[in-house]
């Protein structure tokens, strides 16, 4: 099966993003598909590659990076959101890319299930 | 109900996107980036409901003055909905009751449903994003 | 069409639960995920009104998140269901769609 996901909260604030990132890996070792992940909200620092969380600590957004990296998983940074906050080409981590609101509505058309993580 | 058996044939597949909000404007920043999506889906030419529901219902108020908290007001953008065919607005009784308002207390025309008859309506949908 | 509803927030802090309920239809699945898990627990007014729920609605509580917060499957009102992240992803292709109580 295909699944999107939505993610509205940014990274340690709140555990949006880990949720969805530990659904995204069960989903992955059952053999399903992430159409895509959509960074919406303040969700979109999840992809700023500036980041340095302690150590100690679990980097959210190496993580994605990592996921995206094997297998092939679309993350998609809302610009409007982005620009908002700071979020330029410049800084975005690897897999991480820019685009429009419209692929998030793509991905809900595309996918057989669609997440929302948020506050 | 997705359109699938259109699939291969070249004609777009339309799904019901429902578009849920339970949350109060200006506090946080959701009730507007919903409205952003909203309007996307639209254009997708997908088949678009919006819903207030809680504190949601507040988003559609009368008489929204933002000047002073120096924010911008969005609010007349829902009776603009119409111009890009989202008619489907849809408000809790429960919760505009629970807020002592009524329909007339409401910026823009909506249909309002009972919990009962909302919630049939949101386990019909294809894809629900909540803000 | 049964849908399966998550809720991520204290139904001892906010009211998502309690509105999830309402507008949840007979044979849906609810998932207490994050800090709902507290909801699902036993001594709390929300497992006694999760306890007389499951006669028509399934209720989930994901256990990572419950281990997390220093609580046992145990400690969960009867007839709510204990899933890990896998479950939840089964659950998710099992429901037609997912709606988030955020």
């Amino acid at each position: 099966m295909k699944f999107g996901i939505l993610v509205n909260e940014g990274p340690y604030q709140h555990q949006a993003s880990d949720s969805a990132y530990q659904f995204a890996v069960a989903a992955l070792a059952k053999g399903h598909e992430i159409y895509r992940v959509f960074f919406y909200n303040d969700g979109v620092n999840n992809a700023n590659k500036l980041t340095e969380p302690p150590q100690d600590d679990r980097n959210v957004t190496r993580q994605w990076s990592t996921l995206a990296a094997q297998h092939d998983i679309d993350l998609v940074v809302c610009v409007a959101a982005s620009l908002r906050r700071g979020i330029k080409a410049e800084i975005l981590a690897p897999g991480f890319h820019i685009s429009g609101l419209g692929q998030l509505i793509e991905a809900g058309i595309e996918a057989d299930r669609v997440l929302v993580f948020g506050d | 109900m997705s359109d699938t058996q259109d699939e291969g044939r070249g004609i777009p597949k339309v799904k019901r996107f429902m578009l849920v909000n339970r949350k109060a404007p200006y506090g946080t920043i959701y009730a507007l980036e919903a409205l952003e999506v909203v309007l996307i889906a639209a254009a997708f030419d997908q088949d678009v409901s919006l819903v207030f529901v809680d504190d949601g219902v507040y988003q559609i108020r009368k008489g929204q003055q933002t000047k002073d908290i120096g924010q911008k007001n969005f609010s007349p953008t829902y009776r603009a909905l119409g111009d890009y065919d989202i008619e489907k607005l849809y408000v809790e009784r429960e919760s505009l009751e629970a807020r002592g308002l009524a329909a007339d207390d409401l910026l823009v025309p909506v249909q309002v449903l009972g919990a009962v008859e909302l919630g049939a309506l949101m386990d019909e949908q294809d894809v629900v994003f909540s803000f | 069409m049964a849908v399966l509803h998550t809720t991520n927030k204290s139904p001892m802090q906010t009211r998502d639960l309690e509105s999830c309920l309402r507008l949840s239809r007979p044979g849906s699945g609810i998932l207490l995920m994050e800090d709902a898990v507290y909801g699902a627990l036993k001594e709390t007014a929300a497992g006694t009104m999760l306890s007389k729920t499951t006669k028509d609605k399934r209720i989930y509580v994901l256990g990572p998140d419950l281990a997390a917060r220093g609580f046992t499957p145990e400690e969960v009102v009867p007839g709510v269901e204990v899933v890990d992240y896998g479950g939840f992803v089964d659950l998710a292709v099992k429901y037609h769609h997912v709606q988030a109580w955020v």
